[in-house]
């Protein structure tokens, strides 16, 4: 009735070609930014911006940043839990190397660190693809891991090789450290977050992301078509690795506060993000956020209904959220093999034609 | 989809509203699942049974209720922030994690919101430093305490002198299986032994290589900082070299019946350091038995009780209930609140008399806190493993730490994160 494009007229290519065609889409969108940036960061506490909406923002940027090499290239990674190790080091040596610089030009710079290390690994995505290079990437998940642990350097030489996040602020308001408010944390996560999914809904529609894509579809028609593999593969691992560089030093620095790589950034976290962006749906920008939005706040609501609302004993509701967690998954993945995505698709198609269908 | 999702989220959230409450509250962040849940249970029912009983038998402290909410972290950092952040607006008054990784995270967090850090036998060791960390304590002993009390008895084993001994170091490659390096590279200068260290990462279910190693380089000694299902392996994969179990020595987190059970007759002879006694022995047992255990309060199963990790858990329920009971003396009123209870922590003495008065004589050793020092005396006891009898039997009494050696390191590391933390020194 009122979700459809009739009598939204548009009269240039750069409207037709909006990312939100549909005006109900499109007040949506504008409704939800203008919570996310003025009424959220009033009513924020702790628990909120810790428990809930930081990690949920930051995995939000991981997500985007895997499902552009898995999503939109096809090349499958294993490896995002030691890419964001490098993003959470690297901003930890600028952060104490340069105490002046502004964080956020730290945290785009342990970006760029991340998209140089990304890229090195990337290399042999050239002659592999598929399992081979899941295996390949896998390795260099175990050797970023083993590298942090094993050279001191990287740790400033502390007794246990944690890494703690000192205070450091921008226009006089802490963004890390313990001082930092709620609010600070919220909205500075917020920022990169939405420059991320700018950055990254431009890319993929554009040329770049066509030629991610027609690698991913078949990277032989791609190549005769004129898609040179060697750029289109590196610069699907560079821009990736970038994302996941700032989403690892947004999860140390401001989430965590101190970190181990082993506990923080082990196989699990690369399992973690994978799992987003398949249950979130391959090669969709919304589906990084709904897939790290299910990973992250399922877990939370679990608890808190059964151990706060029923009362039940911790560790069976622990159990118990793993089984439901795991058999949503399934369920999911059988229902839509393409994910919340998808379901959020056709969710829109039929409602273009409600109410009459016919 | 997604707001619903977070309609949901919204619903759920304030139907479980946290209660606010006049009571004491001491939050459990417990683990009773994963890799480490050997080791948590127990814990996390010694700690809640004392609690129970304290609120039973004498209507908690100081006629104020005392709440135990309990939150499962699974021994998991970001699990751990989440439940510090759910459960401190509660009015905690003081937490103890059982994790030295949440501590890492929590000791900034905490010195901000003002609230303690009890960390005993684990944790920040240079926190005993009161000078910096004012909001930690880690009394009654710390890693490098262990370490230093290891090496002493391995010197009196041999004879006084370690020189040109081989020590092999097998830790959890964590912040806490890499907590007592530092101390034993000093140790090994100033003893003149040589110390290798052997990583082994978490959880530790495989350690082939490490032993393997072991095999190879043949050390005279092995110390042992391992956790949770670490913990059975090693001694499993020790017994299966043959490696002499009286030359292997676990921390205190290496040493319970859990530990070295499924080893069998291998582990007989393995050791351990302790810092408290262990077993039913006690007088406060009769207590528990009559208003816990009888009427059916326990938090854990009849097995458990007395265990060593359990008597660990009840040790540390003890300490924070004497504080708490320091801090209503301090502050001359019962309801305290989370900074008089950290003046409570600072001026808190037990002495070997209140041990006995609280139904524990001989159980730990007598320390008493002062705003520079929030270690304590360090002390600990070695107890080696009796297969056919199936428990603990203690081979020393306390042995004191080598402070020498460990003060300075204290300071040096303390002094890094007061400059890191842009902190300036207290107690002038």
């Amino acid at each position: 009735m009122f979700y459809r494009e009739a009598g939204d007229f548009k009269t240039s290519y750069r409207e037709d070609n909006q990312t939100f065609p549909i005006r109900f889409d499109r007040m949506g969108f504008y409704v939800a930014l203008a919570v996310a940036y003025v009424v959220i960061p009033l009513v924020i506490d702790d628990y909120w911006a810790n428990a809930v909406f930081v990690p949920f923002l930051i995995y939000a940027i991981a997500a985007i940043g895997l499902n552009i090499l898995v999503g939109y290239a096809g090349q499958v990674s294993l490896g995002t839990g030691g890419f964001m190790a490098v993003g959470a080091y690297a901003v930890y040596k600028l952060m104490t190397a340069f105490p002046d610089v502004p964080i956020f030009i730290h945290v785009l710079l342990a970006g760029g660190i991340t998209a140089a290390v990304g890229v090195l690994f990337g290399l042999p995505s050239l002659r592999i693809k598929g399992f081979y290079l899941a295996v390949a990437t896998l390795a260099a998940q175990f050797f970023l891991v083993w590298l942090f642990n094993k050279v001191p350097w990287f740790y400033n030489y502390s007794a246990s090789g944690q890494i703690t996040a000192p205070d450091r602020s921008m226009f006089g308001v802490f963004v890390t450290g313990a001082q930092t408010s709620a609010t600070a944390k919220y909205m500075f996560c917020l920022i990169l977050l939405t420059l991320v999914a700018l950055v990254a809904r431009n890319l993929t529609r554009g040329t770049i992301g066509r030629k991610w894509m027609a690698i991913r579809d078949m990277d032989i028609a791609a190549e005769i078509i004129g898609v040179n593999p060697l750029t289109t593969k590196i610069t699907a691992f560079a821009v990736s690795s970038f994302f996941i560089g700032i989403a690892g030093a947004l999860f140390f620095s401001v989430y965590l506060g101190a970190a181990e790589v082993g506990e923080a950034f082990g196989i699990n976290k690369s399992f973690l993000i994978l799992f987003m962006v398949i249950i979130g749906g391959l090669g969709s920008i919304f589906g990084s956020f709904a897939g790290a939005a299910f990973l992250v706040l399922l877990p939370v609501l679990l608890k808190n209904v059964l151990v706060g609302g029923l009362g039940w004993p911790t560790d069976l509701a622990a159990h118990i959220e793993l089984m439901i967690v795991g058999g949503l998954i399934i369920v999911f993945l059988i229902a839509e093999p393409h994910g919340l995505a998808q379901l959020w698709r056709v969710a829109k198609e039929k409602l273009r034609l409600w109410p009459f269908p016919h | 989809m997604k707001k619903t999702f977070a309609a949901l989220v919204a619903a759920a959230i304030t139907a479980t509203a946290l209660p606010a409450s006049a009571d004491l509250v001491v939050p459990n962040l417990s683990y009773r699942t994963g890799p480490f849940a050997a080791g948590g249970i127990p814990y996390a029912d010694g700690f809640n049974d004392y609690f129970t009983l304290l609120n039973e038998r004498d209507g908690g402290i100081g006629g104020e209720k005392v709440v135990v909410p309990e939150c499962e972290t699974a021994y998991n950092t970001e699990k751990g922030v989440e439940c510090y952040e759910s459960t401190k607006g509660m009015g905690a008054l003081a937490y103890n994690p059982l994790s030295t990784g949440i501590t890492y995270q929590l000791i900034p967090k905490m010195a901000a919101d003002g609230i303690t850090l009890y960390t005993p036998g684990y944790g920040r060791t240079s926190a005993a430093n009161g000078k910096v960390f004012e909001w930690v304590f880690n009394y009654p002993a710390n890693y490098w305490d262990g370490a230093s009390v290891a090496v002493k008895y391995l010197l009196d084993q041999s004879g006084g002198s370690l020189e040109g001994k081989k020590i092999s170091l097998l830790y959890h490659n964590s912040a806490y299986g890499k907590e007592p390096i530092r101390t034993l590279e000093e140790l090994a200068k100033k003893h003149g032994f040589k110390l290798t260290t052997l990583p082994i990462d978490s959880p530790g279910q495989e350690q082939k290589s490490q032993w393997l190693q072991v095999r190879r380089d043949k050390p005279d000694y092995v110390l042992f900082w391992g956790w949770g299902v670490m913990n059975q392996v090693a001694i499993q994969e020790a017994a299966n070299i043959k490696f002499p179990m009286d030359h292997f020595i676990g921390i205190w987190w290496s040493g319970s019946e859990n530990d070295v059970k499924p080893a069998g007759a291998g582990a007989n002879g393995y050791k351990a350091l302790t810092m408290h006694g262990v077993g039913t022995d006690y007088p406060i047992y009769a207590d528990l038995k009559k208003y816990v255990y009888d009427p059916g309060k326990a938090s854990g199963p009849a097995e458990a009780e007395g265990s060593v990790i359990y008597s660990r858990g009840m040790y540390a329920a003890v300490v924070i209930a004497e504080a708490i009971r320091k801090a209503q003396e301090l502050a001359g009123h019962a309801n305290v609140n989370a900074a008089e209870v950290r003046n409570g922590f600072e001026a808190l003495e037990i002495t070997d008399a209140r041990m006995a008065e609280l139904g524990l004589p001989n159980f730990g050793q007598p320390f008493a806190a002062t705003c520079a020092d929030h270690g304590g005396p360090g002390g600990a006891m070695i107890q080696q493993w009796d297969a056919a009898a199936g428990k603990w039997t203690l081979v020393t009494d306390f042995i004191a730490p080598d402070k020498d050696v460990l003060d300075p390191l204290i300071a040096a590391d303390s002094e890094a994160y007061a400059k890191e933390a842009g902190l300036t020194e207290r107690c002038k």
